[in-house]
């Protein structure tokens, strides 16, 4: 791979820039040269910085996002602005984008500076504040909202967008996966400056979509929920599965053949030797998005040994697989927040026999209708014992009950039942999204 | 039916987006507490329906799942055939608007239904979401629904075709204006429809004890479902906190 130098990538480490937002990651804010902005938006990141340092010091937030949204109200065309000049990578997919962005952003900070929104506030407003407040980094890697990628794609005009999967999460909002794919091809049909786009060609509605683009770099990062891909995209008509291998009788859509593939823990670049890859993270999920991040730094030229060897060094991302002491008590936080994650994060589970907690709240962010708890295979558990917990604790119990495991107790609060378990070995408490978000707050890691 | 309960479960992978598989799970755990010997099918995208099970399982799905099952349930013909011949068919939100006469997709189309019961389904604005409390038509002798509806559709009952349920909080089926005409689901014989997700026979026992009885043809002893009165009785008092609508963009 040859190795390109960009406009405005320097060598790290020659200086540190003071960025206002301290709770943002500015990971390392370099000599780069920022835009200048117009003065309605200097005017509006001023505001905004305020705003956040407001919230956060009356404790109501991390103030990403109310910072955002001002800045976005006093400036609509602020992102644009922002993004002018940097290397961006947006991040996208139902699962695993956080993991994803997060290794994007270990890697690149290997070349300079790196915006990125780590706290997981993915939709404009938190985009727009992680850009702020890592001004002088030559670039930035975003994860972006499924739902909220079109917009950002294009205000934005990232060079590198890296789609992963897609599968049933919050349906209550309205969006249907197949809706979500078809807005991803249009996305792509559309973009009209030069776009890398890192595909999954494991996943049928993904690999569909990112067929219409004009650069697409495919991996084989896996697919592990197929409830939702059962037909082709393109036609409808049935897919024929054999393996990771997928394709359609009906149009003769089928997997593209990757570049970038993975075997068990082992990355294979394309032309490259096989990786062999030792995460901190658990599960054949993080191979898979660790090929996908690998692939996305690999256009701006940075080497995939050196990408892995960054991976590597990530121990827990917000929060996630981190081992904390709660009470006196070392848990394990997983965020288990639909079908698909849970899928994987069974596996984790029933491995690991560690006690097991779960906690499922239904807030905005999580989906307001936890039914899907019944398309996770319980089963695999069954025999296990369980407490439920979180605000949906009376579903929880009832599905977890059907399935055969032993509910040791219901309460609201995820932290009392850990501390209620017996022994003194680790607890996994697995938990949905702003059940995890409150964990995370609580727990020293 | 013949010493074993056939269920059969249409297409779960064209239309069970919404959990609604935790319905089947629901079924064979009760009837298997029971005593009563159960042989579930699962019908693949590709397999044919058979036409001798005696109780039928269609789920809720997107629109482009929902087309093909409507067209292999209806160029087959099994599905109509056991309804015909007494078996109990239990369909849910899309599943509901596929066993009627017709639907409308997105974009206008009307696309034909199975024609197993007289109902037809419009789009309707604004999308029909959030929690549900529904009091059973009383001759049923249930006790009041509680589910969660997210539907896009607005499903109007034919002459044949009663109401399973008056809706107390929600929409139910939407059709005639924005709060819906104030019906819930369906019911033609041994054929029950809803737009319920939870899933319903998860949150509603009686309901899935209901359908179990139809299929075998005899009273049910009672039985118990952990759990259950707590979940609906804390659904019960989200309903009356006031907290239904949902808000589309929550601050993370």
């Amino acid at each position: 791979m040859t190795r390109r130098k960009l406009p405005g990538s320097r060598s790290p480490s020659v200086g540190h820039g003071q960025d206002q937002d301290a709770a943002i990651a500015v990971d390392d804010a370099g000599p780069h040269h920022p835009p200048r902005l117009t003065l309605r938006s200097r005017l509006a990141v001023a505001v905004g910085h305020a705003v956040a340092a407001a919230s956060r010091a009356t404790g109501r937030g991390r103030g990403q996002v109310v910072g955002g949204r001002a800045m976005l109200r006093l400036s609509p065309g602020i992102l644009a602005e922002l993004a002018r000049d940097k290397r961006i990578v947006l991040v996208s997919a139902t699962n695993g984008k956080s993991t994803t962005t997060r290794f994007v952003a270990e890697a690149m900070r290997v070349e300079g500076a790196v915006a990125h929104n780590r706290t997981g506030a993915n939709m404009a407003p938190g985009v727009a504040a992680a850009l702020a407040a890592a001004r002088r980094a030559p670039a930035a890697t975003l994860e972006v909202d499924e739902a909220h990628l079109p917009g950002l794609l294009a205000s934005t005009r990232a060079r590198v967008v890296v789609l992963m999967n897609l599968s049933r999460d919050q349906l209550d909002r309205g969006a249907e996966v197949k809706r979500l794919a078809v807005r991803w091809r249009i996305m792509l049909e559309q973009a009209d400056w030069p776009l890398t786009v890192i595909g999954n060609a494991d996943d049928p509605l993904v690999a569909w979509a990112c067929s219409a683009a004009r650069t697409v770099q495919w991996v084989g990062a896996g697919q592990w929920w197929r409830e939702d891909s059962a037909l082709c995209p393109a036609c409808s008509h049935t897919l024929d599965r054999d393996g990771k291998d997928w394709r359609c009788p009906g149009c003769g859509l089928r997997r593209p053949p990757p570049q970038w593939r993975t075997e068990g823990t082992v990355i294979v670049p394309p032309g490259g030797e096989p990786l062999p890859t030792h995460l901190r993270l658990p599960g054949r999920i993080n191979v898979g998005n660790a090929a996908m991040a690998a692939a996305a730094v690999g256009v701006w030229g940075i080497p995939p040994a050196t990408a892995i060897a960054a991976f590597e060094q990530v121990e827990d991302v917000d929060g996630r697989y981190v081992e904390a002491v709660a009470d006196g008590r070392r848990v394990r936080l997983l965020l288990g927040k639909n079908p698909a994650s849970w899928t994987e994060l069974i596996d984790i589970v029933a491995t690991s026999g560690h006690r097991l907690v779960i906690a499922i709240n239904s807030r905005g962010a999580d989906g307001r209708d936890p039914s899907w708890l019944w398309d996770v295979p319980f089963e695999r558990l069954t025999g296990r014992e369980v407490w439920a917990t979180g605000e949906r604790r009376f579903d929880l119990a009832v599905r977890l009950s059907t399935a055969g495991l032993a509910v040791l107790g219901v309460t609201d609060d995820p932290l009392a039942a850990v501390a209620r378990t017996a022994g003194d070995e680790a607890v996994d408490v697995v938990a949905n999204y702003t059940a995890f978000q409150a964990l995370r707050a609580r727990v020293a890691p | 039916m013949s010493g074993t309960l056939g269920i059969v479960h249409v297409f779960p992978t064209l239309m069970g987006t919404y959990g609604d598989g935790g319905n089947v799970t629901v079924l064979q755990d009760r009837a298997r507490r029971r005593g009563i010997e159960v042989d579930a099918v699962t019908v693949g995208p590709d397999e044919a329906i058979p036409a001798l099970g005696d109780l039928y399982i269609v789920g809720g799905g997107e629109d482009h799942g929902q087309i093909a099952a409507a067209r292999r349930i209806r160029a087959q013909g099994s599905l109509a055939q056991a309804a015909d011949a007494g078996a109990t068919v239990f369909a849910v939100c899309a599943g509901l608007q596929v066993i009627g006469v017709d639907f409308e997709v997105e974009g206008g189309a009307i696309e034909p239904g199975a024609g197993i019961v007289d109902l037809i389904t419009r789009r309707r604005e604004p999308r029909a979401v959030g929690e549900v409390l529904a009091d059973p038509m009383p001759r049923l002798g249930l006790p009041r629904l509680s589910g969660y509806e997210n539907h896009g559709g607005g499903t109007r009952l034919g002459p044949g075709t009663e109401p399973l349920a008056r809706v107390v909080a929600g929409i139910g089926n939407g059709s005639g204006g924005e709060r819906g005409d104030g019906t819930e689901g369906a019911i033609a014989g041994h054929i029950l429809g809803t737009y319920l997700h939870g899933p319903v026979l998860a949150r509603n026992p009686a309901l899935a004890d209901l359908l179990l009885s139809w299929a075998i043809g005899r009273e049910l002893a009672p039985l118990d479902a952990p759990y259950v009165a707590e979940l609906r009785a804390e659904r019960e008092a989200y309903v009356a906190s006031g907290k239904l609508s949902a808000s589309a963009a929550d601050p993370r």
